[in-house]
């Protein structure tokens, strides 16, 4: 047994990337697989600086795709496998993220969102929350976990590993180039301490006993002869995420009960549409906040619970609409008006959700 | 958003703000402050204008970034152009007298403008290397956010190890700080 | 009646098999079987089935099976064998998985050394889709891409599969070109992969010479003759590259020294 990597509570102060390696670690995960991104990079650099002192793996494969698919052989093996990617990285990992979804493998991604289409930028954006939410030719059996703070991303990064091995369902933390490379304050923990479960891995294929004599052989595959062997199939795994998106839906909200105006935005972008909406309230005005924490599945009974009772919403995100979409979706029906801020590709300071929500209240 | 305290600082690649903005963002969270930094970064992995955005409050921190500065610290003409956005009727705006740029470009709306020798006076009276602690102790001074000692136990914490060798270096650094702090507050 | 004979390693309640009748699928796979029961590591063989016909093989035999994509076999049998060792793991894949689709993957995992089991099965087109040229369609060959035959000034020459690997692999690879018309070549080379990756040697791959009469629309006379004759003009068979003995190779000898005396120092 390797030394237990982090005892007691710490207060540290690290980049997000840095934040990432440590939870994973904490996370029991056991191996890495990955190909060199910016901004995702520096979680390689961690994880295998810490690699020989934990017991630890780490292949650097020769593209995304291979990175995803070792990753799902780690994970059959029985393995905590995890892979950390970006902007035309994530779209290469999609292919192995629907074997993933097809074969149920708990698999962890950690998304570090740059600009996009294309290689667009190497900083920070908010535009892979469609491919990362749907990706892939399937129907987004998924969870997605979208952090706003260097603390949310070591909590969430452990939950995502619970997560995937507790429901079985590829599980992704969302963060952006912003919370990458950033520094700031956090306290990293045990989990176990906390009283936290560590979800146990196991094996999904090689257990023990002779196949076909003292067991059945595993077989998995992800094609099938008939139209209505994979409806079947799809159909259990539909009612099976329906039936865990309770649980694993959450969101962060305040100020609702008597807004006029709810101030929606998820990640790094809710962060400034707190403090705005913090600042307008202790200036008299009835502005609500309302983030969505998981993106995939989102917390739709409280979302519609409260944009029905405001008169607008405002959607702030650094994206052309991708949050805003899933939003409408999940909002159908509801009369409330939908106001944007979007800036794809560009940060989205308090000032700028300030500024817009002064402007709505005037007209 | 309007308790903390917000730094943008810029310069050319090699002039150290990236690691001036660090040591003040680790000293504040020494003392226990929210505190947030962030680089920014491109496709090149050197040259070109280096920006640092630091806030520091006692209050958790909203976004990453912002529109205006409470100090805005340009170190070069090219890095005076790409920081003048930052720059509102509240802010400080500190800038080296080695720039050469025309009067009129200098932002006109900041609070106060304070130019400095910081390039003159390491390369004549310390050293050029510690050219960035000048520019920390200027930071140090005009806003205070962090105190003088904090700002020198976060040196000797970042530095130690070099100060053990080469001891002048340690004397060196603290100098830089308080001829920082004292250009500033002597200007205002 | 007599049924043919099953290795004990086949699951017998999926048969008969899916392939199309004359496939040099079932060949291999009855050679991969032989392998897998005289070295007695059923419960140790995970089996990765590539996309393209080689998908059919996903509940053959009594062995813990992945079916993975279309050319990323190699990537998740890497996965398994990185995770756990003790696996033996061994790929399974078209030439166009392998060669196309799918080739980024082969010659890193060559390059790499990985301690896998590669079998392509090289049947000149791809079946599954219907008879499209591949990298091993040989120059001339008529294929649902290249009706009027393949021209190599604009589509190349077939490619060199077990060279290439023999190529880009390091010491320690074993490396070998079979077909189905000589069975027992095929087991042995296959076989021999599987030890190689036992022993830890390195990366281990076999390219299969193989048949496909649907696409081919060919006869079984014309069928056995297009593999014994017109494919073995461009892939050699043989063995292309194997470990170096661990051990100097002791060989018999009857020399005799004769005895001398030796003078003692006065």
């Amino acid at each position: 047994m390797s030394e237990k990597p982090i005892k007691g509570e710490k207060r540290v102060f690290l980049t997000g990337n840095e934040v990432v390696a440590w939870a994973a670690v904490a996370a029991e995960a056991d191996i890495m697989f990955g190909y060199p991104i910016t901004p995702q990079n520096e979680i390689m650099h961690y994880w295998t600086r810490m690699a020989p002192r934990f017991n630890k793996r780490f292949l650097q494969t020769e593209d995304e795709i291979s990175a995803g698919f070792t990753t799902n052989g780690g994970v059959l093996a029985g393995l905590k496998a995890f892979t950390a990617t970006a902007g035309p990285g994530n779209t290469l990992m999609q292919e192995p993220i629907s074997m993933a979804e097809m074969m149920r493998l708990p698999v962890v991604t950690i998304v570090q969102q740059r600009g996009g289409p294309s290689s667009a930028t190497v900083i920070y954006s908010q535009q892979e929350v469609t491919l990362t939410t749907h990706g892939g030719n399937g129907e987004g059996m998924r969870v997605v976990y979208s952090t706003a703070s260097h603390q949310e991303l070591y909590d969430y990064t452990i939950k995502a590993f619970n997560t995937a091995w507790k429901y079985r369902f590829p599980t992704f933390v969302l963060g952006d180039g912003y919370q990458a490379k950033m520094r700031e304050p956090l306290t990293i923990y045990d989990p176990e301490e906390r009283g936290i479960e560590v979800v146990p891995s196991y094996k999904f294929i090689g257990g023990a006993g002779k196949p076909g004599v003292d067991r059945p052989p595993v077989q998995l595959r992800n094609i099938y002869n008939m139209e209505e062997e994979l409806l079947e199939v799809l159909e259990e795994q539909f009612a099976e995420f329906g039936k865990i998106s309770p649980d694993v839906a959450e969101c962060e909200y305040f100020g609702c009960e008597d807004a006029e105006i709810v101030v929606t935005a998820h990640g790094v972008v809710a962060r400034g549409a707190k403090s705005a909406v913090k600042e307008l309230r202790e200036h008299g005005l009835k502005v609500g906040y309302f983030r969505p924490i998981t993106l995939r599945p989102l917390a739709v009974k409280e979302l519609r619970d409260i944009f029905s009772k405001a008169k607008k919403v405002l959607v702030a995100e650094s994206a052309n609409g991708q949050l805003d979409q899933l939003l409408k979706y999940a909002a159908y029906g509801l009369t409330t008006e939908m106001v944007s801020l979007f800036k794809p590709g560009v940060g989205i300071n308090s000032e700028d959700i300030y500024d817009k929500v002064k402007t709505m209240l005037e007209n | 958003m309007a308790n903390a305290i917000k730094i943008v600082m810029a310069g050319e690649g090699g002039q150290g703000v990236q690691s001036v903005a660090e040591i003040i963002a680790e000293a504040a969270n020494e003392e226990g402050k929210e505190c947030l930094y962030i680089p920014n970064f491109g496709v090149e992995q050197r040259g070109g204008v280096s920006v640092a955005y630091v806030q520091i409050s006692d209050e958790a921190i909203g976004a990453p970034k912002f529109n205006t500065g409470d100090i805005v610290v340009a170190l070069s003409d090219r890095a005076l152009y790409r920081t003048k956005q930052y720059v509102g009727p509240q802010t400080i705006f500190v800038y080296d007298t080695s720039i050469n740029v025309p009067k009129e470009d200098l932002p006109a709306n900041a609070a106060r403008i304070l130019g400095i020798p910081a390039v003159e006076i390491s390369k004549n009276e310390l050293h050029p290397r510690v050219f960035n602690i000048i520019i920390m102790g200027a930071v140090v001074g005009a806003t205070s956010v962090i105190s003088r000692e904090d700002a020198k136990r976060a040196i000797e914490h970042k530095l130690g190890a070099k100060f053990e060798k080469q001891p002048k270096l340690r004397d060196q650094n603290f100098s830089a700080i308080d001829r920082g702090i004292e250009l500033v507050t002597k200007a205002g | 009646m007599i049924k043919p004979s099953m290795p004990k390693s086949w699951r017998v309640d999926t048969k008969p098999h899916k392939f199309c009748p004359g496939c040099g699928h079932g060949l291999v796979l009855k050679a991969l079987g032989q392998a897998i029961d005289e070295l007695d590591i059923q419960d140790r063989v995970v089996f990765g089935c590539d996309i393209g016909c080689s998908l059919l093989a996903w509940d053959f035999f009594n062995v813990d099976t992945v079916q993975t994509h279309h050319g990323r076999t190699n990537p998740v049998m890497t996965g398994i064998k990185r995770a756990n060792p003790d696996l033996i793991c061994i790929g399974y894949m078209g030439d166009g998985g392998g060669y196309a689709i799918g080739s980024q993957h082969l010659v890193n995992a060559a390059t790499r050394n990985e301690k896998i089991t590669v079998i392509l099965v090289n049947n000149a087109q791809y079946g599954m889709t219907g008879g499209q040229m591949a990298p091993t369609t040989l120059p001339g060959m008529k294929t649902e891409t290249t009706p009027y035959g393949r021209d190599v000034d604009s589509t190349g020459y077939p490619c060199q599969g077990p060279e290439m690997v023999a190529a880009i692999t390091r010491e320690g690879a074993y490396v070998a070109r079979a077909t189905v018309v000589k069975p027992v070549p095929l087991k042995n080379y296959i076989k021999k992969a599987i030890q190689n990756q036992m022993e830890g040697n390195g990366f281990s791959f076999v390219e299969c010479l193989s048949a496909c009469p649907t696409n081919w629309r060919t006869n079984n006379v014309e069928t056995i003759n297009f593999v014994e004759n017109e494919m073995t003009k461009y892939y050699h068979v043989g063995e292309i590259k194997v470990p170096p003995p661990k051990e100097p190779l002791k060989v018999k000898t009857w020399t005799k020294i004769p005895a001398m005396e030796v003078q003692k120092n006065g």
